[in-house]
């Protein structure tokens, strides 16, 4: 394992072709010449032309890119939610370009944690329920399942709001929730999806923060996708989309520090 | 995940949307309570006219002059023309047939009472010194007249309490005399109170007279209209029947060919009559409410579909992190099944409290069935099944990236 992570990402990029023949556990991701195409009547879209793409275990990576460049694609594709239309893709270890609906389904569960632009929590319901929700989905008893959501928003600093419901929440409080709930079952890799698109920007530097507590403390691999360049400053490294091509795939020189920057600003009463 | 989990997130989410739930659920609540109060009514009534036959005796036989056939339908006309049933025909039957132990004929005159400055319009019955025991209808006070009564055409009568109440009003009627037809007639008894019967007529309305009196001074005719007859036995009516029926053709001299020209019944029969009269009323008035319980399964299919459309970002949510295409379905369908259930229970309660109500508010009698609620609950759940499948198929169709998008 220690082995792996003196390779720098650029030197495992060479060989796409023989690490598809050799999965390593270590390494969360690994995309293989990905194509993903859209037929719209007669016309083709290509929306991806051969990415090949690896994050290892406790990293932290910033996907950017404009509107059209295929980052939501990729991000569909790494998610699970999608299938591309060929190229290999390993997940954790496990070849999953060719599973079901069924079996994506319960890999998106217990190997992926989704945080959403807009949140995307279940209305009138409790912060602890939301959490709870792929506990529920995983047949995790009521106990326990209580007692990881507790830990959950706990840990992204939400003790005591566990009864109140998402309009009782301020946005960077709803994100908070759904950052707990993307943990709870552990996942391989949380997906971040436009995270703080819905912020401003204070807001935005706490929920970098938790992530990259998250990322430190717990050795948590996160991907992050961003149209803000100054948000993706706060990943280890960046990936550059643009026109269904990966463009740039570098590590961030200065990366920055939320919780330095928090310290600096003044404090607001959050309610 | 477990079926019981999948429950409990079908539950949350109705809870969720306490007032669309409840208005969906309105429909299946009308409809159970409908047709469990429909069916109550029908039981009622039915069980009413049961007791009624049970009280007037079940080894009691009709004999009435004439007869039609009607449809197939073949019942006595007691038409004051026919002239086919005589005095010496029911002393025949009372003689001969073994299985008959009492017998009475009964001519109807429609009559003016008259006392003092009262008068009371009514009907006079000449029967028998056996009706009372035939009919289990008892005086109240006074006595029946004797067979030395009929023997001799005594002007002897027996009224009706309604009659007693009108005509004798404050007093003791036993003693007066009064006049039918102009011919004094002295009241040695009242009957005892009867109440309606199954058609609503007042039974208590009546005049008793020994009917060789009716015949001979009231009438002038010795026609007889309809008799009544006692089996010795419940279970001797049949062979009774059979044996009337065999007597009076002989009587009548009837060759083989020929229909009778007469009409034995007994009262199963006539029960049977008003039992399917009764049950096709029941059938008529669930059958209409039912149309409501299917209004309301397609209310509950229409709230289901609006409610996939307003959560299909929930549904996006939900498969993002890892529910299967089943267990969407599941859950929709479940909450159909909670929805519609949910209602049949409520109207069960409601279908209770109106068959509860009903006898004191208008006077019907109702009989609640267990098959009614056991079925309703039944049909409920099978409204949920069948009108829930389609929006919960529909929601488990759904592409968990297009329902993400979706605002």
């Amino acid at each position: 394992m220690s082995a792996n992570l003196v390779i720098a990402p650029e030197q495992l990029q060479i060989d796409p072709a023989l690490l598809a023949q050799h999965p390593v556990a270590s390494l969360v991701i690994q995309l293989d010449q990905i194509h993903k195409t859209y037929s719209m009547g007669d016309v083709e879209v290509h929306a991806l032309r051969g990415i090949s793409l690896t994050i290892r275990e406790g990293e932290f990576v910033a996907i950017m890119g404009t509107s059209g460049s295929g980052k939501s694609t990729a991000m569909n594709i790494i998610g699970c939610l999608d299938r591309p239309t060929s190229g290999t893709y390993f997940l954790d270890g496990h070849e999953v370009s060719g599973l079901s609906k069924d079996e994506r389904a319960d890999l998106r569960n217990r190997k992926l944690g989704f945080v959403f632009q807009g949140f995307n929590l279940l209305p009138r319901t409790s912060a602890l329920e939301n959490v709870e929700l792929p506990m529920l989905y995983a047949g995790v008893e009521t106990v326990e399942r209580e007692r990881r959501a507790s830990e959950a928003l706990y840990a992204v600093g939400l003790e005591g709001r566990e009864q109140s419901q998402p309009n009782q929440l301020s946005g960077g409080q709803q994100q908070r929730v759904a950052i707990a709930r993307a943990l709870v079952n552990n996942p391989a890799l949380i997906l971040a999806d436009e995270p703080t698109g819905n912020l401003d920007s204070r807001t935005s530097i706490e929920v970098m923060e938790i992530f990259q507590r998250l990322n430190r403390e717990q050795g948590i691999t996160l991907v992050l996708v961003t149209h803000e360049a100054d948000i993706a400053q706060y990943a280890q490294r960046v990936v550059i989309f643009k026109d269904g091509k990966i463009r740039k795939d570098y590590p961030v020189i200065e990366q920055r520090d939320a919780a330095e920057e928090l310290k600096t600003l003044p404090e607001i009463e959050e309610d | 995940m477990g079926l019981m989990m999948i429950i409990r997130v079908a539950f949350r989410a109705l809870v969720r949307n306490k007032m669309r739930a409840a208005l969906t659920m309105l429909g299946i609540i009308i409809g159970v309570s409908a047709v469990i109060a429909m069916v109550s009514i029908g039981q009622g009534a039915k069980a009413s006219v049961q007791a009624q036959i049970e009280s007037i005796g079940t080894n009691l036989l009709f004999v009435s002059a004439g007869a039609q056939n009607l449809g197939g339908v073949r019942s006595g006309t007691g038409d004051s023309g026919t002239n086919t049933l005589t005095v010496e025909d029911l002393e025949a039957i009372k003689r001969e047939v073994p299985s008959v132990s009492m017998v009475t004929p009964t001519v109807n005159a429609r009559s003016q009472l008259v006392f003092g400055n009262q008068n009371w319009n009514t009907s006079v019955q000449g029967v028998s010194e056996e009706y009372p025991q035939i009919r289990k209808w008892l005086v109240q006070s006074g006595d029946f007249f004797t067979e030395a009564d009929v023997r001799n055409a005594a002007r002897v009568i027996v009224v009706g309490q309604t009659i007693a109440d009108n005509l004798f009003p404050g007093m003791d009627p036993i003693g007066q005399t009064l006049r039918v037809a102009d011919l004094p007639f002295r009241v040695v008894g009242v009957m005892a109170r009867k109440g309606q019967d199954a058609q609503g007529r007042d039974q208590d309305d009546l005049a008793f007279a020994p009917y060789t009196t009716v015949q001979k001074k009231v009438l002038g005719s010795p026609r007889v209209q309809v008799a009544f007859a006692s089996a010795i036995s419940e279970n001797a009516t049949y062979t009774a029947q059979q044996q009337i029926t065999e007597l009076l053709r002989q009587r009548h001299k009837l060759t083989p060919n020929e229909p009778d020209d007469f009409t034995v019944r007994n009262m199963s029969d006539v029960a049977d009559a008003a039992n399917e009269t009764n049950n096709i009323m029941t059938l008529l008035l669930s059958s209409i409410a039912s149309v409501s319980l299917l209004v309301g399964g397609i209310g509950i299919m229409n709230i289901m579909l609006v409610s996939v459309t307003e959560r299909t970002r929930e549904i996006g949510i939900r498969m993002a992190i890892g529910a299967r295409s089943s267990a969407v379905r599941t859950q929709f369908l479940i909450e159909s099944i909670v929805l519609s259930l949910t209602g049949g229970f409520l109207g069960i309660v409601l279908g209770l409290i109106v068959s509860f109500v009903i006898p004191s508010l208008l006077g019907w009698p109702t009989l609640v069935s267990t098959l009614s609620i056991l079925s309703s609950v039944i049909f409920s759940a099978a409204v949920g099944i069948f009108f829930g499948y389609y929006p919960a198929r529909k929601a488990a169709a759904l592409d968990p990236i297009e329902a993400l998008r979706y605002e």
